[in-house]
């Protein structure tokens, strides 16, 4: 028997960021108390109708355009009907025949530094539905409660083409897409809270063979891990019934993170007839070519295009503009750090290093470190201006991790200015040059070796406060009034 | 200003000397309801509401700032929300349901000091051609109790027809207002689909479903529907275009217009009387210098099937929310989920609801959708171009509202198809979203109204309101 290869496409689901639900005017904040961010439209209650946010639609051009997509001029609603508690009317309003838009595509970058492109079938416009709760701690054993509050937020599935064919590479898409939607400003990209969520159409085929083999999908992948395991599993799985020359059943799979391992679900579950019908209640969707170029022109920078300007105005290495240009909020902070802090490469330098050592360390968020962007900078001037040297503002940034409080204030509380004052700093050396007639014969004999220790000398006196270059100044001036005739 | 041709207009008159108030014209209206309990034409009177409202109303007349419809008593079919009041849609499903919102065209009712005198019988769910559907009885016509009103909107026309309102609202969604008109011998108008707000209407099938208003004459349903229509931004589906003042047209001369008559609306089930009725019309229309020609609807035979697959798919979807799991009707027996769907929706709805979920449901599903959903869809184009060609060449339609006069209670009821064919000149209306209008012209030799109908191009209820002002006479 030949060698077997996995085949795989995502549909990727977002949660547009939105202030108010696709349809109605209720929030869409996340983790407000159960049904408090609700209306009559989105409880589904006899009588009302939706009404389109034009916001959701500006986010799926971006999208679209992101992704070189073919917007359609009209697209239309439709509804999607099955039965579920926490489906309010009985069907979800999405779109079917008529996507907002298809054909577009996404390079991803692999491990090994190529580029793949993976085609996208659709991106459509939906609703999300309610949650149910079964296993709460308040809901009591037969019970389950409805909580409405995510019904109607708005949604963007993204379906790609079975263009990938490991686990890697639909981890590296996701993320890709994780990107692009923080980029645009459109989506948090979190998959914890379910913001954006991801189900694989996976199947095995023979090497070079290019029909599809039976499918299955995958669903319940609430982290990136998940993912990448999940998919593997399947694969493993498929890969295992083939060898013995067992048929893949066509089947829904349910991840079980905690155990490991992929379950079918009970096929009643799943096997839904969607008597998919437009949507009366909504006229279609139209987007102008005007509307487009305006959506176009308002494009936020991407990542590629902010690595590409961080090398030509900034004259930033290649390596540091991609490094701070991953994530869209490492961008963001260096940006506003450059607003305040002169020297750009030291800017890179501190947030590559020190920034990101701290997050990794708190496991937070860029936007809850205390230390804001313009406080960096201020600490990184004090270093370009020699009243701080690396070590002392490592100390004085460690500090403003803990209080948050500014770098000025830090140094005077404990005394850690540079002493730059000439007289100061004279006097110091004047008493190490004294207590080390040695050394001054030596560098007089035309040892210069000592002139280095002399520095370290003088730096150990003042508590390694001295600033350095105006010390090694006074000392070689000092040295060469002591320099015998 | 005073019409020849509104009875509300001269009252309105009377109003404003003090001959008569607001208070007085309700009491009447209540009084009407009580001696005429036999009709079963409401499912809730809000008659303390109604007082509290005409001495308001009252109140504003006296000082000179009464609204449009000041002196108006208006009852309201019960599938529009009312803020506050029960709306039960005739059925057992909603019987306790109260909601918390309001229709738009309540608003605007009540923004035009219009009293609100109660909610009326309906088949369930508006769907029905008799109103013999209803959860709560079915309506008996005021001019013979043996016999329907029509449906589904049969509690307002009878309503209207018995003096117990001046005026009510329904809704048509294949004919539902203007059947129960043409029954009852009063006047219905379905406006263009979009002209009126449907936010607080409680779908049955949503493209085709339309708010419209029942009067005594042609002008108080011009006058209603000037209030109730306009743009809303609580239904994506209203349109902006400019409202007229309709009821100026009512009483415009009709001379140089061109009327057809549709060739098709004359079949073998035309009641004799019907068809010499519409004869004798064309005459008057001719008499006063309108042009009448025939004209030619060539795919009417397919309007009743394209009607019953996209109505019942639409509807199949629009009730699935009655699950018994967030309001309305729940079953007791819930031990789990698919029991509780199974009981609740067994018990809630009656059976001509659940005829027409399943036919729905099964019109939609894989396997079938290209036969009939999308078949349903190409007939409905055709039939609606066939309505554009035809109003290319003439201004309005005249044809028959129904086959028949009113028939008996129990006659059809166990016989949908029939039942089904009494929406035959309605239904292909609705399909072609065009604004259309029923109004009595004469009796039969039963002594029972006689109602026809014209149909007039998109947003142009002006015209149909003119000629039909013209010919209406019980
Ligand atoms: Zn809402």
């Amino acid at each position: 028997m030949g060698a077997f290869e996995p085949v795989i496409g995502l549909e990727v689901h977002i949660h547009l960021s939105t202030e108010s639900k696709i349809f109605c005017g209720c929030s869409t904040r996340f983790g407000a108390p159960a049904n408090t961010q609700v209306c009559p439209v989105c409880l589904g209650l006899p009588g009302s109708l939706p009404v389109l946010n034009r916001r959701a639609v500006t986010f799926a051009a971006r999208l679209a355009l992101a992704t070189h997509s073919v917007i359609r001029p009209v697209s239309t609603f439709a509804r999607k009907n099955y039965f579920y508690p926490d489906l309010p009317k009985g069907y979800q309003i999405s779109q079917f025949e008529e996507p907002f838009c298809e054909k577009g595509y996404l390079d991803i970058k692999l491990k090994n530094g190529a580029k793949k492109r993976v085609r996208i079938h659709r991106i459509h416009l939906e609703e999300d539905a309610g949650k149910s709760m079964h296993a709460e701690s308040y809901v009591s054993g037969d019970e389950t409660l409805v909580d409405i509050n995510r019904c109607g937020v708005p949604l963007l599935e993204i379906v790609s083409e079975p263009d990938l064919s490991s686990a890697e590479e639909a981890y590296a898409y996701l993320a890709q897409i994780r990107q692009i939607v923080r980029y645009l400003d459109i989506c948090d990209g979190n998959m914890e809270e379910g913001s954006l969520r991801c189900d694989a159409n996976i199947s095995v085929r023979p090497v070079g063979s290019t029909a599809l083999g039976i499918k299955t999908e995958v669903k319940n992948m609430n982290s990136f891990q998940n993912v990448q395991d999940a998919i593997d599993f399947e694969i493993r799985r498929q890969l295992r019934l083939t060898e013995q020359g067992q048929a893949v059943e066509q089947i829904t799979l349910l991840w079980d993170a905690h155990r490991g391992v992929a379950e079918p679900m009970r096929s009643k579950e799943y096997s839904h007839d969607y008597r998919y019908f437009p949507e009366p209640d909504l006229p279609p969707i139209q987007i102008s070519e005007a509307w487009i170029a305006e959506i176009a022109r308002e494009m936020p920078e991407m990542a590629d295009e902010k690595t590409r300007r961080y090398v030509e105005e900034y004259q930033l290495p290649l390596y540091d503009a991609q490094v701070l240009t991953e994530d869209r909020e490492i961008a963001v902070y260096f940006e506003e750090t450059i607003r305040t802090a002169k020297d750009k490469k030291l800017a890179s330098n501190w947030i590559m290093g020190e920034v990101m050592r701290a997050l990794k360390e708190k496991k937070g968020r860029l936007a809850d470190l205390p230390v804001t962007p313009d406080r960096l900078g201020e600490l990184l001037n004090l270093i370009s201006q020699n009243v701080l040297n690396q070590t002392t503002a490592k100390k004085v940034f460690d500090r403003m991790l803990k209080t948050g409080i500014a770098a000025g204030q830090i140094m005077k509380e404990q005394g850690l200015e540079q002493i730059s004052d000439q007289s100061e700093l004279e006097s110091l050396v004047q008493a190490v040059l004294a207590e080390r007639p040695k050394e001054v014969a030596a560098f007089h004999q035309g040892n210069t070796k000592v002139f280095g220790f002399l520095v370290g000398e003088v730096m150990k006196a003042s508590s390694g406060k001295a600033n350095p270059k105006i010390t090694q100044e006074a000392l070689r001036r000092l040295l060469q009034a002591r320099q015998p005739d | 200003m005073e019409n020849r041709n509104s009875m509300f207009s001269s009252l309105r008159s009377q109003l404003a000397k003090q001959e008569t108030s607001c208070l007085q014209i309700t009491r009447g209206c209540l009084d009407k309801i009580d001696k005429g309990a036999p009709m079963n034409a409401f499912i809730a009177v809000q008659a303390e509401r109604a007082l509290r409202q005409a001495q308001q109303v009252d109140e504003k007349i006296r000082r000179n700032k009464a609204g449009r419809l000041a002196g108006m008593v208006v009852a309201i079919k019960d599938n529009l929300a009312v803020s506050g009041e029960s709306t039960t849609c005739g059925s057992k499903m909603l019987k306790n349901f109260v909601p918390p919102y309001q229709a738009t065209v309540i608003d605007r009712l009540l923004a035009e000091d219009a009293v609100l005198i109660g909610k009326t019988n309906m088949d369930e769910y508006a769907m029905g051609s008799s109103t013999e559907n209803s959860a709560f009885g079915p309506v008996r016509n005021p001019h013979d109790l043996t016999r329907v009103a029509g449906g589904s909107s049969g509690g307002s026309a009878a309503a209207v027809a018995a003096g117990m309102c001046t005026a009510a609202l329904g809704s048509d969604t294949g004919g539902s207002i203007r059947q129960p008109a043409a029954f009852c011998g009063v006047v219905g108008l379905k406006p263009t689909y979009g002209r009126v707000s449907r936010y607080g209407l409680i779908a049955y099938a949503s493209s085709l479903d339309q708010i419209g208003p029942f009067g005594r004459d042609v002008y108080d349903c011009a006058l209603l529907l000037e209030v109730i229509a306009g743009k809303d931004p609580r239904d994506a589906t209203s349109s902006d275009t400019a409202v007229p003042p309709f009821h100026t047209a009512v009483g415009q001369p009709v001379k140089g217009l061109r009327i057809g008559i549709p060739r098709e609306y004359a079949g073998d089930g035309l009641q004799p009387e019907i068809e010499q009725a519409l004869r004798r019309a064309a005459e008057r229309l001719a008499d006063s210098g309108a042009e009448v020609c025939s004209v030619s609807l060539p795919h009417s035979e397919y309007a009743i099937a394209a009607y019953y697959v996209i109505a019942t798919a639409e509807a199949s979807s629009n009730l699935a929310r009655y699950d018994g799991a967030h309001y309305g009707f729940a079953a007791n027996q819930r031990s789990d989920l698919e029991e509780m769907y199974v009981h609740t929706r067994t018990q809630g709805f009656g059976s001509e609801v659940k005829r027409r979920i399943m036919l729905g449901t099964y019109v939609l599903s894989s396997g079938y959708y290209d036969a009939y959903y999308r078949k349903a869809l190409q007939a409905r184009t055709v039939i609606k171009s066939d309505f554009i060609t035809a109003l290319d060449q003439v201004d309005c339609l005249l044809t028959p509202t129904t086959p028949t006069t009113a028939f008996k209670l129990g006659e059809k009821i166990d016989d949908p198809l029939t039942m089904y064919l009494s929406d035959i000149f309605t239904v292909s209306v609705n399909l072609a979203g065009l604004p259309a209008i029923s109004f009595p012209f004469g009796r039969d030799e039963n002594n029972l109204p006689i109602g026809l109908q014209m149909i007039g191009r998109p947003f142009d209820e002006s015209t149909i309101l003119r000629t039909a002002g013209l010919l209406s006479e019980l």
